[in-house]
């Protein structure tokens, strides 16, 4: 079943909203895919997701193919009941115009997730260069949704042509 | 992500309760799900189930499964990250996938802390920020806290301290004197730290150094490119330069003496990590400190405030001599890999941990056997014995070292203990000159 809307279900921006590791896949050079847990951010629209440059292989990936997947899959991490699972695909951008302080505007959506970053921010000096941080911005095309989490059941398919 | 032994990284595997199998669709957009799994270390395959028919890869595709781990920690984040990657071509079974594990990476940070994960990416780091043309900043002010280590300036507060008030009980104390040999004695320290960092970059031994804490491992700033060299290299210059002008102006002053003993202290400075000599890689490194940053410090104050040489100050400063060297001793525990990568045989590279662990045992009952004997022998005031004070904290620093020689960042309080032992012995000491002169 499939059918269009031009934002995210509230469904998925519930999961998205407590998820604290989402699995980010990319595709590498070879065509490969390549995931990495990450905390996803959301503003209804669009997902963000912050690397480090130590971090910066995902970064080159998704340079060379924007093409991407996020999926909120693990109930420990993603504290919701009833339990649901969802994979969101979507076209990613990283935005890097300064990795010095650019990613600080989604430090609000992180501190809720993560509030010990605040700790490590003021300690900044000591590991200066984790926080040198592109923006990966996700615009989501399209939604797979277990409503049981189970996905050997028919997921429902959300297209978001009108997202973007 | 760091490459895994593809029957080492199947047997993590057991530890999660799904997986999450990605592809890519023929859309070109990746697919990934959450999947039952079972896994085969003999076979080194995993069996998938729990897949829908519409969400199955081609026969023979390359696909990934993917393992994840965190533990919430309500309030704080999470902590226990863990994943694992296994890549290879998947095949239809009756009730879902075989995948045929070819590749396998992942990251545990019971396995690698996450700084060392974080500082093995400085590397690859450096080369995007430069392909991006930024560079990483701080603020000035930490730039400088970082590039100078100022926190370990006790080291040269303390010996000068008691050149001061040794000084004083011999009634030759001058301010002015005294202010000008702590400004030269704090100039060439900071001098040696950006030496040593310069040298220590050039020979690779912070490079190679993946474990670096707030106390071992240099200041990073080169590292990191926080700091050129070339910047690194002028602060040094101009420190030495400071604190050979203000040495030569004192000596015109008050002794050319002073010529001396400042020329040695330069000298042992730049001795412990430039070539040719490189005391400090030849296991030398705790002697030309205790040495440094005990009587030479002490006397040139003494001299600078009393203009004549005696052997008080160099006696009163042995304790805190033996402390300095125990200093360095500890702190490059957690560098001895790296050292050694770089040839940097210090004696914490040559000993074995037991021999290691009873150096150090030895050197700092020395130090506290040195300030009784000096009271017993008239040399120091008693009051001097407040330094004994501290005996606990070499028991605590004595007891960490043992219990985390081989995790740098559990040893870091035992670092910051090992500081303090140094510093409140030799504030003691020098508080217990103050009453002497006092009383």
């Amino acid at each position: 079943m499939s059918e269009p809307t031009p934002l995210l279900p509230p469904s998925v921006i519930e999961l998205l909203d407590v998820a604290l590791v989402g699995e980010l896949t990319v595709i590498d050079g070879t065509g490969r895919p390549v995931t990495y847990p990450l905390i996803p951010l959301s503003d209804g629209n669009v997902i963000y997701l912050t690397s480090s440059v130590l971090f910066s292989r995902k970064l080159r990936h998704i340079k060379a193919n924007p093409k991407v997947c996020l999926s909120l899959t693990d109930p420990v991490a993603v504290a919701v009941t009833p339990f649901h699972r969802a994979t969101i695909q979507g076209d990613a951008r990283v935005v890097e115009d300064d990795v010095h302080e650019g990613w600080e505007t989604l430090l609000p959506l992180w501190r809720a997730k993560e509030p010990a970053i605040d700790f490590f921010l003021k300690k900044r000096f000591g590991i200066p260069l984790f926080f040198e941080r592109s923006v990966i911005e996700i615009t989501p095309r399209r939604v797979l949704w277990w409503e049981d989490g189970r996905a050997s059941s028919p997921a429902r398919v959300y297209e978001l042509a009108g997202v973007g | 992500m760091a490459r895994l032994d593809l029957a080492d990284a199947l047997s993590r595997t057991g530890s999660y309760p799904h997986a999450v199998l990605a592809y890519v669709g023929p859309d070109g957009y990746p697919v990934n799900v959450a999947v039952e799994f079972s896994e085969s270390i003999d076979a080194l395959t995993v069996d998938v189930g729990g897949l829908g028919q519409d969400l199955r890869p081609l026969d023979g595709q390359e696909v990934e499964l993917t393992f994840s781990h965190i533990r919430p920690q309500p309030g704080v984040g999470y902590d226990e990250r863990r994943y694992v990657n296994l890549w290879g071509p998947a095949t239809p079974t009756a009730d879902g996938l075989r995948v045929a594990v070819r590749r396998a990476s992942g990251w545990d940070e019971a396995d690698t802390p996450f700084f060392e994960y974080a500082e093995r990416g400085v590397p690859a780091g450096r080369d995007y920020l430069d392909e991006l043309g930024a560079r990483p900043r701080l603020g000035r002010g930490w730039t400088v806290f970082l590039a100078t280590r100022l926190p370990f300036l006790t080291a040269t507060l303390i010996p000068v301290g008691l050149g001061g008030v040794v000084a004083a009980r011999d009634n030759a104390f001058h301010a002015v004197w005294f202010v000008l040999a702590m400004v030269a004695a704090v100039a060439v320290h900071l001098g040696l730290n950006m030496a040593n960092d310069l040298f220590d970059d050039a020979n690779g031994a912070d490079a190679a150094n993946v474990t670096p804490t707030p106390f071992s491992g240099g200041s990073r700033v080169l590292q990191y490119g926080l700091v050129t060299r070339r910047t690194m290299v002028t602060g040094c210059v101009a420190l030495y330069a400071l604190s050979i002008g203000i040495g030569l102006f004192l000596a015109a002053e008050r002794g050319w003496g002073l010529v001396g003993i400042g020329a040695l202290g330069v000298a042992l400075s730049l001795a412990y990590s430039a070539p040719p000599l490189r005391l400090v890689h030849r296991g030398l490194g705790e002697p030309v400190t205790a040495l440094g940053f005990g009587p030479v410090m002490a006397v040139g104050t003494y001299f600078a405030c009393a203009e004549r040489w005696s052997w008080q100050p160099v006696l009163a400063s042995l304790p805190v001599a033996i402390l300095i060297a125990m200093v360095l001793y500890v702190n490059q525990v957690p560098d001895r890999v790296g050292d050694a990568a770089a040839g940097k045989r210090t004696l914490i590279v040559r000993f074995t941990p037991a021999q290691v662990q009873a150096g150090y045992a030895v050197s700092v009952a020395g130090a506290f056997v040195c300030i009784v004997a000096e009271v017993v022998a008239g040399v120091t005031p008693a009051w001097t014995l407040l330094g004994l004070a501290t005996l606990p904290l070499a028991w605590r620093v004595w007891n960490g070292l043992r219990a985390h020689y081989d995790d740098p960042y559990a040893l870091m309080p035992t670092m910051q203990s090992n500081i303090l032992l140094h510093l409140a012995t030799g504030l003691l000491m020098v508080i217990g000159y103050v009453i002497a002169v006092v009383a």
